[in-house]
């Protein structure tokens, strides 16, 4: 599809190479790994892109995800760096342009999410790295006159048996011609020099002293700014305007009606906010015109009644409810809300486009590239490959930056006025014209035992489904596999487990918020763990360790957290709340350390223990469960997004508020050792806090949150 | 026309009263290294100083800056990113996505010229004003420790 254009935008770099290493590789068996594909043919990965060594001894990566925060640029070549035998700060990362090569064969297009980044390169990188190794040993041994029995690389290096040595550069010529081999040896992780052990983040310097270019920091010789009016009615449009103030203002160039709105170009965007703020335009508030919260909530929970779609039947959950609800059984229901809820990254969606005869360069902080390139090629009426798309660093990515509402506009004025143009979204405009994510309302019943245990559990969710919007090829004949997240992989020891979900549309546009269902989910399943626990007259932990008896990476996740928390022996007037969960791969438990003062609860520390499969740089596991966990606790306090007559009534930070500094508590994390394959990390955390912190509050209080945020019930 | 002093060298700019400073410093003077959040000094990514007091930059009409003001951004703090206090955020790989560390690093900076061996919470309070949606506080609070023992040193 793209790869000839990749492929050239390739060739033409490393033509800049006097006679660097191109890698041609082919992946037997990475296409046949991606499950659900978001429609088209079944992908492969027939083109390596990834890897340039020059004869002037450089190392280039091409990073084929994009840096948000969550470490690729860094872990990435860290997969290559081993198996090569090369220094980390060595390789030169670049980020790739859109094209075939670089699909993400676990989601089937060019993504960056789903925590799969180091999971999807885990295989792929290392055996590139362990490619080019190959071939630069076979061009050393040609150059020495040996076998390559015995030869190995380090430093950047071919080093024989007998001590000879050989650079990468001066190698790059001879092996770029070598035939690209298919099996090559990977390096054992016993051997393993980088892999696992901490390494500076690569990036890191650049984000200490301005220089990381954001996709707000796009300069273009002539580049004109954009400040976009949008409907203030979530799905509305423009009908007419009036822009005759606007236009007599200093710096003013050009006010055009795009597919998104009313924008005003003009020599900086100051000068464009100043003028679009003075703009008449008369909207069509369109079918949201009437949206509010409470009626979304209504339509959500008669929505409920419906049977949905089954993601999971271990045997017969209704009937064994209905059993134990006529023998007089414990049976206990409960209806679990969780609400709509911005992404607010911190640098507001912002797209530079520049069309000219022969195509578009874009500038864009995205985690789509290639829908990206589409919907650029479709508003500037180009083909596909007439786009060049440029990723920059993501100021925050969080699942926002896979929608593409950013594009439009600006590809449509920079067409309109032959000039490069930068549109940037005001705070307001990013935070009322967010994909939400999801509001859910999850209806969960169990029957327990005479010991206690449960002998059915039947999870009922009904929310939006995002991927029906997104990739509606996924949810023709499954269930949407981005709404039973942390449902349908219930790991509790229970005969009679069913998961269904109902899927039901809200109006308006919802997205993956960073865990995406696991963040709904979690909260419903393991609040309601401790509601059985209880009703049980178990303690929390305990009852769950006898529940997972089959689940050894369960326990032990739980188990390690529990103890480092010395959860036996709360302080003074403090308790704990704990929460578990796998999702992408990872396991994990939270126990977060809480007590209420004044009537608000103060969380102290929150224990974190994980097994993500073999660890790439624990360094940046760490900041991720910190950073994961501070999302997840930021919505639990206040998170909330609330519509009125179809309009977002959060603008700023002011109303959307959150965690401060003062605010946060101690975490501490704890990573098991693990030969797994690797998990994802970069989303787990956000779901377990939650949880754990709304199981804290019922063990101090005997309150049982099953709603959040925890501003509305008082105690946040 | 404004003349600004920026990292020690006079500017002159043609803008309106009205303009923040972080506008004429990101689109008229093309420093890109101060950010836009939230333009109500809420987040605190527009952060730079004003004769080295931390002030938000997108609430400061350019107007306001009286003449011999001493303007410096992320961009003027060193050269070579040698600033104890960049060099403590290398040492604990601070940053995530990176955006609002310019704001964290000068509110940083302006803490420890006024006090040399911040306590937490002295941290904390002079922090409090920038928004990390990363969540790299913790590892914000003990480089502005390391800073200062490095400053110390």
């Amino acid at each position: 599809m793209n790869s000839a254009i990749s492929r050239r935008d390739f060739l033409q770099k490393g033509a800049v190479l006097s006679g660097g290493l191109v890698l041609a590789i082919s992946i037997p068996g990475c296409g046949r790994k991606s499950g659900s594909k978001p429609g088209g043919a079944l992908v492969r990965s027939d083109f390596s892109a990834w890897l340039q060594i020059g004869s002037d001894e450089s190392i280039r990566f091409y990073c084929d995800k994009s840096e948000m925060g969550q470490g690729v640029y860094t872990a990435l070549p860290m997969l290559l760096a081993e198996e090569l035998g090369v220094a980390v700060d060595r390789i030169k990362v670049e980020f790739a342009p859109a094209g075939a090569p670089f699909v993400n064969t676990f989601l089937g297009t060019q993504i960056t999410g789903g925590s799969t980044s180091v999971r999807e390169g885990w295989p792929k990188l290392r055996l590139a790295g362990a490619q080019a190794r190959e071939m630069l040993i076979a061009a050393a041994c040609a150059e020495w006159g040996i076998a390559t029995t015995g030869c190995l690389t380090e430093d950047g290096q071919v080093v024989s048996p007998r001590g000879q040595r050989l650079s990468f550069g001066a190698l790059a010529e001879a092996a770029g011609k070598l035939p690209v081999p298919k099996v090559v040896p990977l390096r054992k992780s016993q051997d393993f020099r980088v892999i696992g052990k901490p390494h500076a983040r690569l990036d890191t310097p650049l984000k200490v002293d301005g220089s990381a270019q954001f996709g707000i920091d796009v300069r273009l010789d002539g580049m004109l700014y954009g400040a976009l009016a949008q409907s203030p009615v979530l799905g509305g449009k423009a009908t007419s305007f009036d822009a005759t103030r606007a236009k007599a203002m200093p710096g003013v160039k050009d006010v055009i009606l795009t597919s998104t709105g009313v924008l005003v170009l003009a020599d900086s965007w100051w000068r464009a906010r100043r003028a679009r703020d003075t703009l008449s335009i008369e909207w069509d508030g369109g079918a949201n015109k009437g949206l509010d919260t409470a009626k979304m909530w209504q339509g959500l929970r008669a929505a409920a009644a419906g049977a949905g779609q089954e993601a999971r039947n271990d045997g017969d959950a209704l009937k064994a409810l209905a059993d134990g609800a006529r023998s007089g059984a414990k049976v206990l229901r409960a209806d679990y809300e969780l609400p709509l809820l911005a992404h607010a990254t911190l640098e507001p969606q912002n797209c530079t486009a520049s069309v000219t005869a022969d195509g578009c360069d874009l500038y864009v902080p995205t985690q789509i590239q290639q829908v990206a390139q589409a919907t650029a090629a479709s508003a500037a009426g180009l083909k596909p490959e007439q786009v060049r798309v440029h990723t920059t660093f993501l100021g925050g990515g969080f699942g926002r930056r896979l929608e593409v509402d950013f594009i439009p506009a600006a590809v449509e004025a920079s067409k309109a006025v032959g000039k490069p143009v930068k549109i940037l979204w005001t705070r307001e405009d990013d935070m009322t014209h967010d994909a939400y994510r999801p509001p859910a309302f999850d209806q969960v019943a169990a029957a327990l035992g005479k010991d206690g245990k449960p002998t059915a559990w039947h999870i009922h969710l009904t929310s939006p489904s995002i991927t029906a919007r997104m990739f509606p090829g996924v949810v023709e004949k499954a269930v949407d596999p981005f709404a039973i997240e942390a449902a349908a992989n219930y790991p509790y020891d229970v005969p009679n487990v069913r998961v269904s979900y109902q899927r039901h549309e809200i109006g308006i546009n919802v997205g993956y918020w960073r865990s995406v269902s696991h963040a709904l989910n979690c909260f419903v399943a393991e609040s309601f763990m401790d509601e059985l626990a209880f009703a049980a007259g178990a303690d929390p932990v305990a009852y769950r360790l006898s529940l997972l008896a089959r689940q050894p990476r369960f326990a032990a996740v739980l188990k390690t957290a529990t103890e480092e928390a010395h959860y036996a022996t709360p302080a003074k007037g403090h308790r704990f709340g704990v929460a578990l969960m796998e999702g992408y791969g990872t396991y994990m438990a939270q126990v977060a350390e809480v007590s209420m003062a004044g009537g608000k609860l103060k969380v102290h520390h929150v224990h974190c223990a994980l097994d993500c499969g073999q660890v790439i740089n624990p360094r940046i596991v760490e900041s991720q469960v910190e950073g994961a966990l501070l999302f997840g606790l930021t919505a639990a306090l206040w998170g909330q997004i609330d519509l009125k007559e179809g309009r977002v009534q959060q603008t700023n930070f002011d109303r959307y508020r959150l965690l401060r500094m003062p605010e946060i508590p101690k975490i501490s994390t704890y990573i098991l050792d693990s030969s797994a394959d690797p998990g994802g990390i970069g989303e787990p955390a956000t779901a377990l806090i939650a949880p754990a912190i709304c199981n804290g509050i019922f063990a101090l209080t005997q309150k049982r949150i099953r709603s959040l945020p925890l501003a509305t019930h008082g105690f946040a | 026309m404004y003349i600004l002093n920026v990292n020690g060298k006079t500017l002159e700019v043609e803008v309106e009263a009205d303009t923040p400073l972080l506008w004429v410093l990101r689109d008229t003077l093309g420093m890109t290294g101060t950010k836009y959040g939230c333009g109500m000094a809420l987040c605190g990514a527009c952060t730079v100083h004003l004769d080295g007091e931390p002030i938000r930059s997108c609430v400061t009409p350019v107007s306001a800056l009286t003449t011999g003001q001493k303007v410096t951004t992320i961009e003027g703090l060193s050269a070579d990113r040698s600033h104890p206090v960049q060099k403590a955020w290398i040492e604990l790989d601070v940053p995530q996505c990176g955006y609002c560390q310019s704001g964290q690093i000068m509110s940083a900076v302006a803490l420890l010229a006024k006090t040399p061996k911040p306590t937490d919470a002295d941290i904390d309070a002079a922090m409090a004003g920038n928004l990390c949606r990363c969540g790299t506080y913790q590892r914000i609070r003990a480089a502005i420790h390391r800073a200062a023992e490095i400053k110390g040193s």
